[in-house]
């Protein structure tokens, strides 16, 4: 069970995270409850940048291999919340969280979590498509060796598994010694989902991966996530509401850090419990 | 603001900056032509045979067999001025007393400008001094010599008011009605048949050592301390700077310590560099004891603090400007941050660090105080590798400075001078343009 705890710091007197008092409550707002199958659970959870409380008293299930989008108006923290989940919140200084958030049923943010272990299981691709600059293949294989693939044939294994995965291998295959920045905007960031894939994650969070792209390109990552669903958990942040209702199982709907929402998609976009819901996915305001 | 001003601003502000500009370019140009014509002139030029003789008894180098005909045929020419000489000196004897001592006296005058024209006359006992055992070795000097033969020069002292004007006296006039009245039109007529001037390609200035203290022979010792200074600095700044880069950039936690710590290393980047130089003196080689006295690991340790703080600026502003993207995408895949550092950051902000690197070098290629106590010595011979922790080195910036205002005939070597500027010059350039192609290559790569 133990997956991104530091094993070398773990022994059977480790007690129990204080936070796990909480994890049972129900969620608040949330008419999904995962029961056995919950990927990610937030109990009570909030982010803080210093003193301003971006994500605020959250309680939610994500469900193992949902496609679940993130919507909501520009700052409402919805961000804040996807990153907190692989903790690249931990870049931001005076960033702190209190609440539980689990993964798998471990505390992400527990005293003896290993940040990197977690990463290596959440997967994240970023607004804008930031391919390292190196060529394809050392792109993708950039994950796989540092988890100790060092093998040439193993690696191009992987790269190509990864690349078709992503629905990007037929357009690289013959340049994969080319330099990644050299790829348009949209395989840029399909390229990205490989080498997210490469690692061979369970969970994919998506920060508005198609905002910076062109509505062909956005097609192509829209269908990418249809190819995917099912063997990923899938979170996606989007400011597009017909992409959330086209792409996801579920929505989480946002709004100045709090969790207004969180439904099937189906219902949440035709029949919304809140009345807040409505105003916003009709589009009276944004 | 109406259009018209806009305008009129836009234009004027354009107008002064491409003056500015063009003031700097010739400026520049007033500075550069003159270090760049005299240099070259320490490689090309008109070299007479006392050069070629030179050559062939210090370095062993040219035709022996050419070389002792031009030896002979301007032996033909010479031996009639030393037949003229021993004539004078006959009369001489027959002469008043009174009056031989007065000839007596001009005619030493004239062997003196006779032996910087030719070298030694026959009967004259070996000099001691390399310097004084050929004539002149370039023609424009030997035309110099020449003048000085055929004028004396006396200094016009009559009125108290002004400075003393110099003037110049025809020697042949204070010899009328002697034998060696001839000897003065007959040198100025046949000098280039003693000399035999020749345009000369010496690229022995780069790769010889000198002989008796730069007065003939070339300037690698000097060129071969500078790059043994230059990049023993950079062995020690480069890696250390770039590591103190990395934890002010990625590991520092801000604080007070922090701010203090970067504001010394501003500071200390502005320090004047004699105060390195003292600084290399007192603790490197008083109190460390790298060196018994002055080495060539004592300066470039030296170097090394005095350019470690430049390193340290531009590493750390080339570390900040990568993406901060490129750092997300890396820790999003599980890597550490010591491996994001390692294989992303720092690859990604080696141009930057790289341009700081080389400046830096051409600075501790160019500095001359921080060496002065610590490494540099003016005249020696070309050092082994094994030596640089035992013995000092000569090097260019100071033996530029050294031949331009303590040598003890510096308007004799003024050619030398020249063309170590335009060596030091040359190199710092070089250095330069390397860094901006290397960082060309390297951006090109990482844009794809």
């Amino acid at each position: 069970m133990l997956m991104i705890t530091d094993v070398r710091n773990t022994s059977e007197s480790v007690p129990v995270p204080k936070t796990t008092r909480e994890i049972y409550l129900p969620p608040q707002r949330s008419t999904i409850t995962g029961g056995g199958a919950a990927h990610i659970a937030a109990r009570e959870f909030s982010v803080y940048y210093g003193d301003f409380e971006a994500v605020k008293r959250v309680s939610a299930d994500i469900l193992s291999k949902y496609v679940t989008a993130i919507i909501g108006p520009s700052g409402c923290g919805k961000s804040t919340f996807l990153r907190a989940i692989n903790r690249m919140n931990d870049l931001i200084p005076g960033c702190h969280t209190t609440g539980s958030l689990l993964f798998d049923g471990e505390d992400i943010y527990g005293k003896y979590t290993d940040e990197v272990l977690l990463r290596k299981k959440v997967g994240m691709v970023f607004q804008k498509p930031n391919p390292f600059p190196k060529s394809i293949f050392d792109n993708i294989a950039y994950g796989p060796r540092l988890h100790g693939v060092n093998d040439k044939k193993k690696l191009m294994e992987i790269v190509e598994r990864s690349l078709r995965k992503a629905a990007i291998w037929d357009e690289v295959c013959d340049r994969l010694d080319k330099n990644a920045l050299g790829l348009s905007g949209g395989q840029q960031q399909r390229l990205c989902v490989a080498r997210t894939l490469a690692v061979e994650p369970e969970v994919l969070l998506l920060d508005e991966p198609t905002s910076a792209l062109d509505p062909k390109a956005t097609a192509k990552i829209e269908d990418l996530i249809q190819e995917l669903r099912g063997s990923y958990t899938i979170m996606i942040v989007t400011h597009n509401m017909q992409q959330a209702s086209r792409v996801s199982d579920s929505t989480m709907f946002f709004y100045e850090g709090i969790l207004v929402e969180h439904a099937p998609t189906a219902q949440l976009f035709v029949n919304p419990k809140d009345p807040m819901t409505e105003d916003y996915i009709t589009g009276r305001f944004s | 603001m109406n259009i018209g001003t806009r305008k009129i601003l836009d234009r004027s502000f354009t107008a002064v900056g491409i003056g500015s500009i063009i003031v700097m370019a010739l400026a520049l140009m007033i500075v550069v032509v003159p270090i760049v014509y005299n240099g070259i002139g320490a490689v090309f030029f008109t070299g007479t045979v006392e050069h070629r003789k030179m050559l062939q008894a210090e370095f062993s180098r040219g035709d022996s067999q050419y070389l002792s005909s031009e030896v002979a045929s301007s032996n033909r020419y010479r031996a009639k001025v030393y037949e003229m000489l021993t004539g004078f000196e006959a009369e001489l004897e027959t002469m008043a007393p009174e009056k031989k001592a007065e000839y007596q006296a001009k005619y030493s005058q004239v062997r003196t400008a006779l032996q910087a024209l030719l070298g030694p006359l026959p009967g004259d006992p070996e000099p001691m001094l390399t310097r004084f055992k050929y004539g002149q070795t370039r023609w424009e000097k030997a035309e110099e010599k020449l003048h000085d033969l055929l004028y004396e020069s006396k200094w016009d002292n009559t009125n108290p008011d002004v400075m003393g004007k110099e003037y110049f006296v025809n020697r042949a006039i204070g010899f009328e009605g002697t034998s060696l009245s001839r000897l003065f039109p007959y040198i100025n007529e046949n000098l280039e048949k003693m000399l035999l001037p020749e345009f000369t390609l010496y690229w022995g200035f780069i790769t010889d050592s000198s002989v008796d203290s730069h007065f003939f022979g070339g300037i690698w010792p000097e060129i071969q301390g500078t790059f043994f200074l230059a990049i023993g600095a950079m062995l020690f700044a480069f890696p250390l700077g770039v590591v103190a880069a990395v934890y002010f950039t990625e590991y520092a936690r801000p604080g007070f310590l922090n701010s203090m710590l970067r504001s010394a290393n501003s500071t200390l980047a502005g320090v004047p560099s004699i105060v390195f130089g003292m600084f290399g003196l007192a603790f490197f080689i008083n109190t460390m004891k790298v060196s018994e006295s002055k080495s060539v690991i004592a300066g470039a340790l030296t170097l090394a603090i005095m350019i470690l703080p430049t390193i340290i600026r531009a590493s750390e502003e080339a570390i900040l400007a990568v993406p901060k993207t490129y750092r997300e995408a890396s820790l999003s895949l599980g890597s550490t941050k010591w491996n994001t550092i390692a294989t992303v950051i720092l690859p990604a902000a080696l141009p930057g660090i790289l341009t700081g690197g080389v400046i830096s070098l051409g600075r501790a290629a160019g500095e001359t105080a921080p060496i002065i106590f610590t490494a540099a010595v003016s005249v020696g011979s070309a050092i082994g590798l094994a030596d640089v922790f035992s013995s000092p080195t000569p090097a260019l910036s100071w033996n530029i400075y050294n031949l331009a205002s303590e040598h003890e005939a510096a308007t004799q070597i003024r050619h030398v001078q020249y063309g170590m500027v335009l060596a030091l010059v040359t190199i710092v350039l070089l250095l330069n343009l390397s860094a901006i192609v290397l960082r060309a290559r390297i951006s090109k790569k990482l844009k794809g």
